[in-house]
């Protein structure tokens, strides 16, 4: 069912999209809407940063993204996959697709940096011998090869994020989503988060999206800077920077 | 699945138990606690039950004929009483029988010298034991009908009170036993909620990543069966040894008691209060972790 409903949308969706929202309106019971009226169209192998204040939109754009909420009116289609027509039960492959990185790294404390990178392959059922492979191979790619054994409470918040981005990568999503990636890191540790980002970009064709509020990290980064206000995209620049409201 | 997967989800739902193990004792305790009530009750009730049994079987009806009935008809009334189903056991008591019991202790053992001629001529009877006692009323009604049947003996008074007795243990037994579970159910829950509540980034993160709903849940419903059987083992080797000491105990100081106080034997209350157990703490440990988890799992 997933296979064809992707199949459908792709050859309805021409464009090289993997992250497509039409018209996409979202209210919650209270209050004014979280989002309203969005489109935006993100293609594969783009570095995307998504910024705005608290309350622009941006933690409901993310949710949608992973299917935990799902739209009052209009389309999200991720990878394929039509939010609308996707069944409960079909979201965990779903979100197979995704690599998701949280600013407050969400790692699991009683477990050491091996088995929480194993933990999402164990997730998807890869087989052990395949697991003992991918798993140094991800955490060679975060620079943390020699500390597969510690507990993450012995790590840095830098190298918790790097743990969380090992976890991230090692099942290979075709797209990424940081929630304020560096929200919890100092200047150093962020920029080091940030380049490897970029690297992954570049090397491995992943479709990156980072919500953050690092000015000058999207400032000096150069890339696509969606901006967001009160659920509206107000800026959308190719090699944008951070735009000062006040 | 994959087998390494099954193995995955067992070893964690080990290991779970390990990692959160001020949760585990709590669970453990808690379902202990309330399975210690339950079997401790049950014990008792079982072996009150089995008490009054015996004091009804106790409880005879003795039957007495006409005068011109023969052997021979005597023998076919004893037959259709036994074939009655309220019916445990019949016992023929013949005049001269009943007069060689009764005499020695009443008169004397030279009672064959005061009295030449057996003086309960005509009494020969049948001693009637009954396997419910509540049933008593019916035979008797059953046997005033039967031709030759001269007199009917029976203690209306002990059978209603034996009856009633009986009642009140089943309704009372019945009452206490679910609010037991009731009881049981409500504060292992709140044991289990709490100690899930605590996990629910985990489950977030599971969740997340993509877990499916089973992968996420497998572990914790292994955890509370675990928990659930480990809980119901400690009170059932508990009750295993009071039972033993009990038993000992009321044997060497009471030991007028032992008569009226038939215990059963261990072997006999615990071939149901074993299953029981079992199957309710691990039945609470599942339905416990299942349902908790659930809440956890729209992510």
């Amino acid at each position: 069912m997933i296979f064809n409903n992707k199949k459908k949308k792709k050859k309805k969706d021409s464009s090289d999209a993997v992250i497509l929202l039409d018209k996409v309106s979202k209210s919650y019971s209270s209050g004014s809407p979280a989002l309203d009226n969005v489109s935006l169209s993100i293609k594969k192998g783009e570095f995307v940063f998504i910024v705005g204040d608290s309350g622009s939109g941006k933690s409901t754009l993310i949710k949608l993204l992973l299917r935990e909420l799902t739209p009052t009116s209009g389309r999200v289609v991720v990878n394929g996959y039509d939010m609308d027509r996707l069944r409960r039960r079909q979201v965990p492959k779903f979100r197979r697709n995704l690599g998701i990185v949280f600013q407050d790294f969400r790692l699991l404390n009683d477990r050491n940096v091996y088995e929480n990178v194993a933990f999402a392959q164990r997730v998807v059922q890869t087989p052990t011998k395949e697991i003992r492979k991918n798993v140094p191979k991800a955490l060679a790619v975060v620079g943390l090869a020699g500390k597969y054994k510690a507990k993450t409470k012995q790590l840095s918040g830098g190298e918790q994020q790097r743990v969380a981005l090992a976890r991230a990568l090692v099942n290979e999503p075709p797209i990424l989503l940081a929630d304020e990636p560096t929200g919890n890191l100092d200047p150093k540790n962020s920029w080091e988060i940030m380049k490897l980002l970029e690297r992954i970009n570049e090397e491995k064709g992943t479709t990156i999206l980072v919500v953050t509020h690092n000015r000058e990290i999207v400032n000096a980064m150069q890339k696509r800077v969606i901006t967001m206000k009160k659920g509206v995209i107000i800026s959308d620049e190719e090699k944008g920077g951070y735009i000062d409201e006040d | 699945m994959r087998i390494s997967t099954l193995f995955y989800t067992l070893k964690q739902g080990v290991i779970n138990i390990f990692r959160n193990k001020w949760f585990s004792l709590a669970s453990i305790a808690t379902i202990s606690a309330c399975l210690f009530l339950f079997g401790l009750f049950y014990t008792v009730i079982v072996n009150f039950q089995n008490m009054i049994k015996s004091a009804e079987e106790g409880v005879a009806i003795t039957v007495f004929f006409d005068e011109d009935v023969t052997q021979e008809q005597m023998e076919q009334i004893g037959a259709q009483i036994q074939e009655r189903s309220e019916v445990s056991r019949v016992e023929f008591i013949s005049a001269d029988q009943a007069w060689a019991d009764w005499a020695p202790t009443n008169i004397g053992e030279d009672y064959g010298d005061i009295f030449a001629e057996n003086p309960l001529v005509g009494s020969d009877n049948y001693e009637i034991y009954l396997s419910d006692v509540s049933l008593q009323r019916d035979l008797v009604t059953w046997l005033e009908s039967v031709p030759g049947v001269r007199d009917i003996k029976r203690s209306e008074l002990v059978a209603d009170t034996l009856t009633g007795v009986n009642a009140i243990v089943a309704y009372v037994s019945v009452g206490i036993i679910a609010i037991l579970l009731a009881v049981s159910v409500f504060l292992i829950s709140n044991t289990v909620v709490i100690g899930i509540s605590v996990r629910k980034a985990e489950i977030e993160i599971m969740k997340y990543i993509g877990a499916t709903d089973f992968f996420v849940r497998s572990p914790f419903v292994i955890e509370g069966i675990l928990i659930g059987l480990i809980g119901s083992g400690i009170p059932l080797a508990a009750i295993y040894a009071i039972y033993f000491e009990v038993m000992e105990y009321v044997v060497v100081e009471f030991p007028a008691l032992t008569d009226l106080m038939r215990f059963l034997p261990v072997g006999e209350v615990f071939r149901t209060l074993l299953p029981i157990s079992l199957v309710l703490g691990a039945g609470i440990g599942f339905l416990g972790s299942f349902v908790t988890v659930r809440k956890h799992l729209r992510v």
